[in-house]
């Protein structure tokens, strides 16, 4: 089924954000918050292959029991590198940055973020982490895993820590800023009739993600700093040796970095919300639980740092207490998954890609929620913790979840960002293909932690290998899965269908502009009348997204 | 390398990790139960949105009346409740379990164990020693004392659920009680550096009598304790200070263990393992009630192993055996009367704590 | 969903306007929800030095008041004096320039700049007693129990570590201020500030006012806890 009417070529004529300058200082020194979004685009699909390519040589390795691929300290840097590149390069700008920083004020009504040169400067900040991280790369890796801990980060690693670390306290501050900015924009910047309560979702899921930006970000970076004291100087802040003490680096190191979960997935929950709407032509149920869940989240994030650390040494009461708030993160994600659910209810429901990405979504959350409920308790954590249990779990989190989001939300508003339409039975195909590559890969990860495989780990006792060849096998199709919508894309950016300003007969601000939208957004600011998702009878809204589109993709509903 | 070629594993298929102690039948329950829950919650989800997405799909020719389905509040409460009751009970169940995990057993055997970058080294109480490997008896609990010399390791055993990290500078312990005898894989579950996945050995569960016999089988001469006895008025000269009759020069030992020390800054602590080890090795940082700073540091000149055997030996000094909750208060001394400057360190020449790479 | 807006947008176009804001309002209260939310990430980039601090000092309390002791009290308050100093030339140059006053503007300001340095020049001499005395954490770090205090040497070490770095982090966030306060000047010499406008004067003093509280704790901490 193909929705895509080839033979309406309509060719965007008016100016927009593309077409405002071509020379490449009007890109490298753009302030337009969509023209960012895109250097973020690009930069961090960069990121992404590079680590997906750490991912496939670890992968490639772990086929034999004996690591017959590559020495210890090879593998060793690979892992680190890959969680690295993936953690503070890919997963944490992902959706925010440019998604983000594309549609935030287009949602909003705005003309721009709220500091444009800050927005400019931050994607600056990013790349220069970034080349710092590169620079380690380049110069033989780094070995102590993305977590950094010590004293083995502080005192044993003779790879280079500093350098890798410097690149991600850089891109710390390219977190920090664009936190900042996202906060400050929703705050000030909102159009005349846009209320708190009448925000897409997408925007509270950011606001949520800006305030763990804040707060978490600066913790990393005091941290990072004290490591790197330690390491340059030889002084003892974490290392025992001389009266410091390791534990106080994990309990710093979780308090940004569990947090920093939530800065990947709240993101990703926003799109969901979004897409499940538009392609159910339903109002969300329950708006309000749903808004108020992702703050809910983002504070609860900030008290369960412990349960990284339940056989680390810390006290058994300790222990108890992270346990149990670590169990009400529950409530507000099961919330989020339960009212998504009953939005499809009595719903519309279209299959087009970004809904696929959605019903993915959806399943791969609930596993990955639902297995973390093993790591909260603490019996059962002791024994899978540090396996593949929990790097399966975490995978059904990051890559499950929000990159599945991340790509719903790249197919859903491609149109907006090009004005072309991507091709849809491509895009279905490499959808299914993620689906099943993903768990093929990760689902056999969750058996090998039980049975008591460790992470980490370069040489493994033979009885693990079957699973580890299955995931192996599923890690390529995964590969495939990644690679086809790097290609189609670039392929519809030059042969795609004009898209129109509003492709999928949405709601949201973002869809009455033009595609793509002019350099300031809008004709005219907004005034906003409306809750968000009204696609009730009666509100003008066709009953399904592919009706409208193809009735020649003609901007619906205006008044 | 050619393994890759020749041994293909035998394609034996488990799902669960062999049941070996004591409590790994009872994590297994939780972990059954915890299954359960998730099947049901995943599988509820994953038929409502297939049902929802199919029954609901978009047809043309219907023309599907847009509900108002946008909020229900008990339905919300619901959905908040159940799961909550349900999430408390795993907690409760998980904290329960996890107590008796931490709860040394007093009867158990215990095992000194030492990790390093990339080897365990074990250290039974006749002074029986191996490396990456542990004897044990079926049966009967053993409690680990471990502590690492460099980085942070920890000590994972899949078939007995149990893990515990070990780290450097501080004893963390851990119990288990083997049910079935055989060889067990034993890992390093912390990254510790390039050989992290070697740093593997076994658990050999033995019946009693064959433990027995592998206990005397060594060359063993002496018992921890008689090793530690040995440090003491050895090379260690604990003795010239710390005896009876010793005077104002250091606090006399005996009993020590368990009881509460009062400090010369106002605090109190229990001497347990750790307190004594970091005594031993950093006196300046605790100085008892009473007394003058004068012991040398022993930081870099006793290895863990021998600070084990000493402080197993400082045990045996009449002190109440090892009953944290219940410390029986030792009186603080009173500031001696004595002018202390004939009492300086017998080396003067100490070089201060704080050894360097 | 919605209607477009009749509102115009730059009817009123004041040079200092930037385009993406309806008016100075909007575009002042950003700059200073801005500057707010970014001093609430100062707070939590202190506060984790703070609390390793915290516990450190907690593990080695003799330690870390014997090495306190050899910080040196005198310069330590000469340079809180400064600084409350400094902070209210800072204030008066923000008021020279709500009133339009370029002149007071730029004097306050060179004053602020000034004071800075010279709070900078006295911990710069502390730091470099530090050296002589052999107290500065790492390889040269020299520590003698008869003389400087029996106490654990690794705790003053570790007292020291905080110590610089600490300062030194305040010290960094000093000299980022003493280059903004200067592109303050050059903007406010070539007249870019106006009664209207002159929100970058403002949120820079917020930003000056936040380092000097951060003194204002980090000085009884280092120097003054735990002294007879």
């Amino acid at each position: 089924m193909t929705t895509i009417p080839i033979d309406e070529p309509r060719i965007e004529q008016h100016s927009n954000y593309l077409t405002n300058g071509y020379s490449v200082k009007s890109w490298l020194l753009t302030t337009d918050h969509k023209r960012i979004a895109l250097l973020y685009l690009i930069t961090i699909t960069l990121f992404f292959f590079l680590g997906g390519a750490f991912a496939v040589l670890i992968r490639l390795d772990l086929m034999t029991p004996a690591g017959d691929l590559m020495r210890d300290e090879t593998y060793n840097k690979m892992f680190t590198m890959h969680g690295i590149i993936m953690v503070f390069f890919f997963l944490i700008p992902a959706v925010p940055a440019v998604l983000g920083n594309f549609l935030i004020p287009l949602m909003i009504g705005a003309r721009d973020l709220a500091f444009p040169r800050i927005n400019l400067l931050s994607w600056y900040v990013f790349v220069i982490g970034g080349l710092f991280t590169l620079a380690s790369v380049a110069s033989g890796g780094v070995d102590t895993g993305w977590t950094f801990y010590t004293p083995y980060s502080s005192t044993y690693a003779n790879t280079h820590v500093v350098l890798a670390a410097l690149g991600v306290f850089i891109t710390g501050f390219s977190s920090i800023l664009t936190g900042l900015n996202f906060i400050v924009t929703v705050h000030t910047m909102r159009a005349p009739g846009m209320t708190w309560f009448r925000l897409p979702l997408f925007v509270w899921a950011n606001y949520a993600t800006s305030l763990i930006m804040i707060l978490g970000t600066p913790v990393l970076a005091v941290t990072i700093v004290l490591v790197a004291i330690e390491r340059i100087f030889g002084v003892g802040i974490f290392d025992p040796k001389l009266g410091g003490d390791p534990l106080l680096f994990q309990h710093l190191f979780w308090f940004y970095s569990h947090p920093a979960v939530y800065i990947m997935i709240l993101p990703s929950m926003g799109v969901i919300s979004e897409l499940v709407t538009c392609f159910s032509r339903k109002r969300i149920f329950g708006y309000g639980f749903v808004a108020v869940s992702s703050l809910l989240i983002a504070v609860y994030g900030f008290l369960v740092w412990g349960h990284h650390m339940f056989v680390s040494g810390q006290s058994v009461y300790a222990g108890m207490i992270f346990s149990f708030l670590s169990f009400f993160v529950a409530i507000p994600s099961a919330i989020k998954v339960f009212n998504w659910t009953a939005t499809l209810y009595k719903g519309s429901i279209s299959y087009q890609t970004p809904m696929l990405y959605v019903f993915g979504f959806i399943g791969l959350f609930a596993i990955g929620g639902l297995t973390g409920l093993f790591l909260a308790t603490l019996a059962v954590d002791v024994h899978v913790h540090d396996t593949y249990f929990i790097v399966a779990h975490f995978h059904y989190i990051m890559v499950g979840g929000v990159v599945m989001g991340y790509l719903g939300g790249i197919h859903f508003w491609w149109p907006k960002i090009t004005g072309r339409m991507y091709p849809e039975g491509w895009a279905k195909l490499a959808a299914l293909i993620i689906f099943v590559g993903f768990n093929l890969t990760f689902f056999p990860q969750f058996l090998l932690g039980y049975l008591g495989m460790p992470r980490r780990y370069h040489v493994y006792p033979e009885e693990f290998q079957i699973l580890n060849v299955m995931s192996s096998a599923g890690a390529s199709i995964l590969g495939v899965g990644y690679l086809l919508p790097l290609v189609y894309l670039f392929w519809s950016l030059r042969w795609g269908p004009a898209a129109g300003p509003n492709p999928w007969a949405a709601a949201g601000l973002e869809w009455q502009t033009s595609s793509p939208p002019p350099t300031e957004n809008f004709e005219k600011i907004p005034i906003v009348t409306q809750e968000a998702y009204a696609y009730s009878e009666g509100s003008g809204f066709p009953v399904s997204p592919e009706a409208d589109y193809k009735e020649g993709g003609s901007p619906v509903v205006h008044s | 390398m050619s393994k890759l070629f020749t041994a293909l594993p035998s394609l034996q298929f488990r799902l669960m990790p062999e049941d070996a102690s004591s409590i790994s039948g009872r994590v297994d329950a939780l972990y059954y139960f915890l299954v359960a829950v998730s099947t049901f919650f995943a599988g509820l989800i994953f038929v409502l949105v297939l049902y929802f997405a199919l029954r609901y799909r978009h047809r043309p020719e219907v023309q599907q009346p847009a509900t108002s389905h946008t909020g229900n509040l008990k339905l919300e409460i619901t959905w908040i409740v159940i799961p909550f009751v349900l999430v408390m009970i795993m907690f409760g169940w998980g904290a329960k379990l996890f107590v008796e995990m931490r709860t040394m057993p007093p009867d158990a055997l215990e095992v000194f164990v030492v990790g390093k970058q990339w080897m365990w080294k074990l250290q039974h109480p006749n002074g029986r020693r191996e490396i990456n490997e542990l004897h044990v008896p079926v049966g009967r609990p053993v409690m680990l004392r471990m502590i690492s010399e460099d980085v942070i390791h920890s000590f994972y055993v899949p078939a007995f659920r149990m893990k515990q990290d070990v780290l450097p500078g501080y004893y963390t312990t851990a119990w288990f009680e083997a049910q079935k005898t055989g060889r067990y894989h034993l890992f390093c579950a912390e990254y510790c550096g390039t050989e992290h996945s070697s740093m593997i050995g076994q658990v050999i569960v033995m019946e009693q009598e064959d433990y027995q016999r592998w206990l005397a089988g060594g060359d063993t001469e002496r018992s921890v304790i008689e090793l530690g006895q040995e440090l003491f008025t050895g090379k260690g000269s604990c003795r010239t200070c710390h005896s009876p009759d010793s005077g104002p020069r250091g606090p006399d030992l005996t009993g020590l263990y368990g009881t509460t020390v009062h400090l010369q800054d106002g605090r109190k602590v229990t001497a347990d393992e750790n307190y004594l080890r970091e005594s031993i090795l950093r006196p300046g940082n605790k100085i008892v009630f009473g007394y003058e700073s004068l012991m040398p540091p022993y930081e870099g000149q006793l290895s863990e192993e021998e600070v084990l055997q000493l402080i197993a030996y400082i045990k045996t000094l009449g002190g109440t055996e090892a009953a944290p909750g219940s410390p029986a208060t030792r009186p603080a001394r009173e500031p001696p009367t004595t002018a202390p400057a004939a009492m300086q360190p017998t080396s003067p020449s100490t070089q201060p704590a704080g050894a360097r790479r | 969903m919605s209607i477009p807006s009749t509102a115009e947008h730059h009817t009123t176009t004041h040079p200092a306007l930037a385009h993406h804001f309806n008016d100075l309002a909007q575009q002042r209260e950003a700059g200073t929800l801005g500057m707010w939310t970014f001093l609430v990430t100062e707070v939590m980039f202190f506060g984790g030095a703070f609390t390793g601090y915290a516990y450190y000092r907690w593990k080695f309390p003799e330690a870390f008041q014997a090495a306190s002791h050899h910080l040196d009290i005198v310069l330590g308050t000469i340079n809180t004096v400064v600084l409350i100093c400094s902070s209210l030339t800072m204030v008066l140059a923000v008021q020279g320039a709500q009133r339009g006053d370029r002149k007071r503007l730029v004097r306050f300001l060179l004053l602020t700049i000034l004071l800075a340095l010279v709070f900078l020049g006295i911990k710069a001499f502390e730091y470099h007693h530090k050296w002589v005395e052999g107290h500065v954490p790492g390889r040269y770090f020299r520590w003698d129990p008869q003389h400087d205090g029996a106490v654990s040497p690794g705790g003053a070490q570790l007292f020291y570590s905080f110590y610089f770095t600490m300062t030194g982090i305040h010290a960094a966030h000093m000299i980022i201020g003493i280059g903004v306060i200067g592109v303050l000047v050059w903007m406010a010499l070539r007249g870019r500030f106006t009664p209207e406008s002159y929100g970058a004067v403002e949120n820079t003093g917020l930003y000056w006012h936040f380092v000097d509280i951060v003194w204002i704790f980090l000085f009884p901490l280092l120097y003054l806890i735990g002294r007879h």
